[in-house]
């Protein structure tokens, strides 16, 4: 019997604490995957947050570390600068690396750390239950905004890959979702792209990812997927933000 | 062996680099700059690590990171540094993280000021982050000791993986002093197996973590650390009592202030007062079975605890290990201010005084 489908090799046999409709879990698969497909399993080191992905060392096949909350850059600085030929990334969430680990973010990307940054963006706060973050939109109700974001109250959301490519030591960013088969493929080749340009030494690479959150959202998994396409997309552009390459080929 | 010449903090750096200090992390403050100042200039030549980091709190975590991937691991500071490393410290201590701590002390509360003080003792020895976790605290009180503890702190967290807190000040940092560059005496340290550093072939992931979501695994992480503390309080206890063998008073004092005592007590035994001085040398471990042995002795009236600190900090620990059986009396400064030889020679004779 031919094999049309298994579970990537870059993915443990633990199962996922995930929510339903939650889209973590395809995230995981894609980063999984890409690490397969480069056949850099067994050199990684990957550092987990503090937040919903918080158990993701239990998740992937690599060797992981977890962060405290926001550290994760910083972490994988130290591990990056005193392993230099080892693939390292950071996975986190918008509460972890847009608020409290800002600082260590935009530094680690202004160093062009060689590093990869999964950032997945679901515009809230998860697992501590639907507060509000850096990212939450506006008129968007939180537990932390129960009236909507207002501008005047918490300004306007941040746009992180917009903002970390004005860096010279960022390379590459690219907002991506997951939200159907064909912007599931640009989102794995976005992370394939950011891990393949850290192999080569470029610099710091960054792949936003638009996230679902149904429970907090308090939507279906359906509803909060159009609720991504109609509400973030249009705030969050999906697209290549910055692409050193390209952009040398271009001129 | 010849001696050197050498500035503290410089001495400092370049004892670890000495010891294989593999990656330095810092970030500059005052009165310890040199520190890293010295190690941005000296890394490089030995194929090694130094990032100055954009803040205390990243700087602790890049040794976080480095020292999960097994490399030997510094940051040094200063007690507004040290303040911002706590969060760090207690991930190192949870993730069970060797890695060496240096903190150069200067005056507070708040941003204080930039002159030696000892008022970050209970910080240093209680934890300082959330947590039930210690660090060992080695306090130097020359140039001399700082150089041979900062090399030895690499092994010590080594062995026990543990976060390990060089507890200076301000003076010894900026002092220049001679000193030798001795071997210290090598242990044999287990392998770092459980560094998470790439599988390279093994056949499980190697996860560093201080997540311990179920009530009972997290139980049991402290029980574990427990055992390894009261392993730890058994085999590296340190303290030196010079001349309190007949001593009627003991001063208690560490760092600077000991040093300070000790021509006090030179001064009052040319008076006829027989005073001794009880120096902890690790302030975490404290030695306190010994200093309740010699508060029980009989010969010993007395104590009094001399140290940079408004109300005294290491006084809790000597009360708690001399459990009322003799009085303590304390004189000390903060801020910056250093007790002076006089005050400690009258502070002496009024408690000798109060005693007979």
């Amino acid at each position: 019997m031919a094999i049309v489908y298994q579970k990537s090799k870059g993915l443990t046999d633990k199962e996922l604490h995930y929510c339903p409709g939650c889209n973590h879990g395809i995230i995981h698969k894609l980063v999984a995957e890409v690490m397969e497909e480069l056949g850099i399993i067994d050199d990684t080191i990957g550092i987990c947050p503090v937040g919903c992905s918080v158990f993701a060392y239990n998740y992937f096949a690599c060797d992981m570390l977890e962060a405290a909350h926001g550290r994760a850059p910083a972490v994988a600085t130290g591990i990056k600068r005193t392993h230099p030929n080892a693939p390292v990334f950071t996975y986190q969430g918008d509460g972890d690396l847009a608020s409290i680990g800002a600082a260590e973010i935009v530094h680690a990307a202004m160093r062009g750390e060689k590093i990869t940054t999964i950032f997945v963006n679901n515009a809230i706060y998860g697992m501590t239950g639907g507060q509000m973050a850096p990212t939450t939109l506006i008129g968007q109700k939180a537990t932390t905004a129960p009236l909507g974001r207002t501008k005047e109250q918490a300004g306007m959301p941040i746009r992180v890959a917009e903002m970390l490519a004005t860096l010279d030591g960022c390379v590459y960013a690219e907002r991506v979702c997951v939200t159907d088969i064909p912007n599931l493929n640009k989102a794995k080749r976005a992370i394939k792209k950011a891990f393949q340009k850290q192999l080569a030494g470029e610099g710091f690479t960054f792949v936003e990812v638009l996230s679902t959150c149904p429970t907090n959202w308090g939507m279906t998994p359906l509803k909060a997927r159009q609720w991504l396409l109609d509400n973030m997309v249009p705030y969050y552009p999906l697209g290549v933000i910055k692409d050193i390459d390209a952009e040398a080929e271009a001129k | 062996m010849e001696k050197e010449l050498w500035k503290g903090n410089e001495a400092i750096a370049e004892a670890a680099i000495r010891a294989g200090c593999d990656c330095f992390f810092g970030y500059p403050i005052t009165p310890q700059s040199e520190v890293p100042e010295y190690m941005a200039a000296h890394m490089p030549e030995h194929g090694r690590v130094f990032v100055q980091s954009e803040s205390e709190l990243a700087a602790i975590n890049m040794v976080y990171g480095a020292a999960g991937a097994g490399m030997r691991a510094m940051t040094s500071s200063s007690s507004p540094g040290i303040s911002l490393k706590q969060e760090g410290i207690t991930y190192l201590a949870g993730a069970e993280l060797p890695a060496v701590i240096v903190n150069c002390m200067r005056g507070g509360p708040g941003l204080g000021t930039i002159q030696p003080a000892q008022g970050d003792y209970y910080q240093a020895t209680r934890g300082g982050g959330n947590g039930d976790y210690r660090t060992v605290v080695l306090a130097p009180s020359n140039v001399q000791e700082a150089v041979d503890f900062v090399q030895e702190a690499f092994d010590i967290a080594d062995q026990y993986r543990n976060p390990v807190v060089v507890l200076a000040d301000g003076l010894i940092g900026q002092m220049m002093e001679p000193i030798v560059w001795r071997e210290i005496p090598k242990r044999d340290l287990p392998p770092k197996d459980w560094a998470a550093n790439g599988r390279h072939g093994r056949d499980h992931t190697n996860i560093i973590n201080s997540l311990y979501i179920d009530p009972d695994e997290c139980d049991r992480l402290n029980v574990r650390l427990e055992a390894k503390y009261a392993e730890i309080k058994k085999n590296e206890t340190r303290w030196e009592e010079p001349d309190c063998d007949d001593a009627e008073l003991v001063i208690t004092a560490y760092g600077t202030p000991a040093r300070i005592a000790i021509t006090a007590m030179e001064q009052l035994r040319e008076e006829g007062l027989k005073v001794g001085l009880f120096r902890p040398i690790t302030l975490w471990p404290f030695p306190e079975d010994a200093l309740h042995k010699l508060a029980g002795a009989e010969h010993v009236k007395a104590i009094l605890d001399v140290e940079m600190s408004s109300s005294g900090q290491m006084l809790d620990d000597v009360r708690l290990a001399v459990e009322g059986q003799k009085p303590i009396s304390f004189i000390g400064h903060a801020g910056g201010a250093i007790p002076t030889v006089e005050e400690i020679v009258e502070a002496a004779k009024k408690a000798l005084k109060e005693a007979m």
